[in-house]
């Protein structure tokens, strides 16, 4: 429990957003608004699990059907050094946005407005490793889903090895040894790029609300009494967060 | 909230524009929950039409003559001179077009809706005694949707329709050209949303806007068939959600996923779609069940039978309703997998049974008022068993064989939902016109209306039980002329229904323009919605109300602002002698 100070000037200055919040008309009390609110939360996010649960399926049902072309294709296709890398990034935003969450019940504006930041900082950084590390060269090398996929497979040429090079490369270095394609590379590629595309799309859809639980913060909308739009931020975020954790082992680690 | 709230939640503001907007923006749940009926119930008359259409269709036999050009020559070929070849538009396919059109506004558009978001969104929280839903602005947002969703619907009708059936199966959904299909289906992926939150928000509101002292089992029947509902609304439609968006990257980008031709497989579609569809058949009939309950539970002024049977047999068809998809693919799998699903699906039968049980042994011995609610309810227990008796027929693996994809299932399920969920969602709103309009309706025509429906309703669909079993299958628009007499009384019958139907569009039009005025409890219930007044104040109720019966305790209870003359106790010495016994 926190203590309103008790001072006069505490009492003269205009009260926060937060600590003038009322509920709702209909609601008997602030309780049971954001309880309401976290059980409306909670059912959505079901629906997400739902939601992705069809991808999850169809992965395996085809993974079922032709495991050696499943191992082969996840093995060439994606690198799991940037899967890893993002994971993490994830992981540590998912922490971030739960101290933001701390902040407000204990009143400390400052630490919420970072922790959010360092959140929406996590986001941008997966996205842009996501297009510009494994969309854009999937993208120009033809390894697109289903009747698109024109990718013609790959042979090592003598000095290839040479041009590769530098830190990020080294990093996010691709397999480059040889690749003969296989029949069902593209219903793989088909379920990596429609699966991931819907989690980026999650991940863009957190980077709005969290922005604008930021816009909501620094205007000192939340606190220790009035904190629930936050936290429903923070359980969404998780979700996105928990099916990449299902995703990545999934498609990259397979 | 400024004022006003002592006064009718219809009543206009004080200029036009403010009125227009005060429903345009309303968060009232009543005002949303009359825009849902609005919107639902165009979409049942659009739905109908194409109904009509079909059935004038098969008034005509085959007419399939082969000429010696090796030509076919068709019904709409000689109605309407469409050709068979060399024109864009063959009669067959705008009869597939009809049949795709009436199934999916039907089941989208009109009947998924009608009864959770138009009548539950109305009364779900007045019978819970609350202001409002949980979350009002979501409700509004989800009818928003709804429209959004229904404009995709309707832009592929005029985009050159849509001929795959209702259930989208693939690979000729995702291989046919025709504009339509992608624009329907993304109607329907947006309308699953719209279900999705009203699904949500009903379920935070029974769980937390129950008035204090409202226990779980305090609730009326209706509420516990509108809480099962959500629940499968929340779990089933994403699946259904990303089965349409699969569906439509398929046909946009060719992903193969449901492709043959790139290693894909269209069964997978189906146990997709029929994951989320089969437990959609009872997000339809469950809450025109609670209906049910409610309309016996007051006209026969009696305390319900089995309540708490009713109210966990709602929640056991919600569960087992996730365990019977692959009975729609009975004919097309390995037999294990197929005893599995067809001994799942003998388990519906029984909280269903559960159901129109107690429903009976309600109405035994009751004092009955046969209002038009009243004759609805036995219409439905009428057609409702007829519909479900007929289930364990298609459930059983040797029968389905036969019966598979005739019009056996086609009068099955319009048994079940047409003779279930409809004809409950026609008393329910018969039940509760007078308290969300305020207006009573000419109670002697709507019963001639409810006659000739439940009439036209058995003569259109009773046959078909029939023409299945000698061989007629679904979806084709000309037929051998063995079938011209069953066809012809089904078509006959369907006039009579559509003019039922329409005469309770006449009694309702004369009721909102000059019908007296409804008394707060005209039919004598004790649930709250009968507590406040005719039409509902802005919200719901001047006081919180207080809970001091049960929502069926006719053995005990004056029904609240009713003439007690019209509604005397049961002899006391004959209650404790029952009691006793």
């Amino acid at each position: 429990m926190t203590t309103l100070p008790m001072g006069n000037a505490a009492l003269d200055r205009e009260l926060e957003p937060h600590e003038r919040y009322v509920p709702g008309h209909h609601w008997r009390n602030a309780q049971d608004e954001m309880e309401a609110a976290k059980l409306g939360m909670w059912l959505f996010l079901a629906t997400e699990i739902l939601l992705f649960a069809g991808f999850f399926c169809a992965y395996t049902v085809f993974r079922y059907w032709y495991p050696d072309n499943w191992h082969a294709a996840s093995r060439h296709y994606l690198n799991w050094k940037i899967g890893a890398a993002n994971t993490v990034v994830l992981l540590l935003s998912s922490f971030t946005i739960v101290l933001a969450i701390r902040g407000a019940q204990t009143n400390r504006k400052g630490m919420m407005l970072v922790n959010l930041f360092i959140t929406e900082l996590c986001a941008a950084f997966f996205l842009i490793v996501k297009l510009g590390w494994e969309y854009a060269p999937k993208w120009q090398k033809g390894e697109l889903p289903g009747a698109n996929f024109t990718y013609g497979g790959h042979t090592v040429e003598a000095g290839e090895a040479a041009a590769h090079g530098g830190l990020i490369d080294s990093i996010f270095h691709v397999d480059h040894g040889s690749y003969v394609t296989n029949a069902y590379d593209h219903i793989f590629l088909s379920i990596y790029w429609i699966s991931t595309a819907t989690h980026g799309f999650h991940v863009l859809v957190g980077m709005i609300v969290i922005g604008w639980a930021m816009w909501l913060a620094s205007r000192g909308h939340y606190g220790p009494r009035h904190y629930t739009s936050l936290e429903n931020v923070g359980l969404y975020w998780h979700i996105v967060d928990i099916i990449w954790i299902f995703l990545f082992p999934l498609l990259y680690l397979v | 909230m400024s004022g006003h709230h002592d006064v009718s939640y219809l009543a206009p503001k004080d200029t036009f524009w403010k009125s227009v907007w005060a429903w345009v923006y309303t968060l009232d749940h009543k005002r949303i929950g009359v825009m849902y009926l609005a919107a639902t119930l165009l979409a049942f008359f659009l739905g109908g039409v194409f109904a009509i259409v079909l059935r004038t269709e098969l008034w005509e036999p085959t007419r399939t003559v082969i000429t010696d050009a090796g030509q076919t020559q068709t019904t709409g070929q000689v109605l309407f001179g469409w050709k068979e070849n060399g024109q864009q538009v063959t009669a067959n396919n705008a009869y597939n077009r009809a049949f795709t059109l009436h199934g999916t506004i039907m089941v989208f558009l009109f009947i998924i809706p009608a009864v959770p978001a138009a009548l539950g969104n109305i009364f779900l929280p007045i019978m819970l005694g609350a202001k409002d839903v949980a979350f009002p602005r979501v409700n509004l947002f989800s009818w928003y949707i709804y429209v959004f969703g229904s404009i995709f619907a309707i832009w592929s009708i005029i985009h050159g329709g849509v001929e795959t059936g209702w259930t989208f199966y693939t690979p000729y959904s995702s291989s046919t050209n025709w504009g339509g299909v992608t624009s329907m289906v993304l109607g329907a992926f947006i309308l699953g949303f719209s279900s999705i939150f009203t699904g949500i928000n009903f379920i935070a509101t029974v769980h937390k806007l129950r008035v204090p002292g409202m226990g779980w089992f305090d609730m009326p029947l209706f509420v516990w068939a509108v809480y099962a509902t959500a629940i499968m609304q929340v779990l089933a439609t994403p699946v259904l959600g990303i089965t349409l968006a699969m569906l439509v990257f398929e046909r946009t980008l060719h992903i193969g996923i449901f492709d043959p031709a790139l290693g894909g497989d269209p069964v997978l579609f189906q146990h997709f779609f029929w994951f989320y569809s089969h437990p959609a058949v009872y997000i339809m009939i469950v809450p025109g069940m609670g209906i049910i309950s409610e309309l016996i539970a007051v006209n026969c002024r009696k305390r319900i039978f089995g309540y708490r049977a009713i109210a966990f047999s709602s929640i056991a068809i919600a569960a087992i309703s996730f365990l019977v998809w692959a009975h729609h693919m009975l004919t097309s799998q390995t037999a294990a997998l197929n005893a599995i699903f067809s001994a799942l699906t003998f388990l519906v039968a029984i909280p269903t049974a559960i159901k129109v049980f107690n429903w009976v042994a309600t109405m035994y011995k009751a004092s009955i008022s046969l209002n038009t609610g009243m004759l609805y309810a036995m219409a439905f227990l009428f057609c409702f068993t007829i519909g479900g008796l007929t289930g364990p027929p298609l459930a059983t693996l040797a029968t389905d064989i036969h019966l598979h994809d005739t019009y056996f299932v086609v009068a099955h399920f319009h048994y079940v939902m047409m003779g279930g969920t409809v004809l409950a969602f026609l008393g329910g709103l018969h039940h509760w016109w007078p308290k969300f309009t305020g207006r009573m309706y000419n109670e002697n025509l709507a019963r001639l209306g409810c006659i000739l429906v439940f009439i036209g309703f058995n003569l259109t669909f009773f046959i078909q039980f029939f023409l299945g079993t000698q061989g007629m299958p679904r979806r084709y628009a000309t037929y051998v002329d063995e079938f011209e007499w069953m066809h012809k009384i089904s078509t006959t019958g369907s006039y009579v229904l559509a003019s039922g139907l329409l005469l309770h569009l006449m009694v309702f039009i004369q009721s909102l323009m000059g019908g007296a005025q409804a008394p707060k409890n005209p039919w004598g219930g004790l649930t709250f919605e009968w507590e406040t007044d005719s039409p509902p104040i802005e919200h719901n109720f001047p006081h919180e109300p207080v809970i001091t019966h049960g929502p069926y305790d006719y053995d005990t209870e004056y029904p609240p602002h009713c003439d007690p003359r019209d509604y005397p106790l049961p002899d006391q010495a004959k209650v404790a002698a029952l009691a006793h016994h």
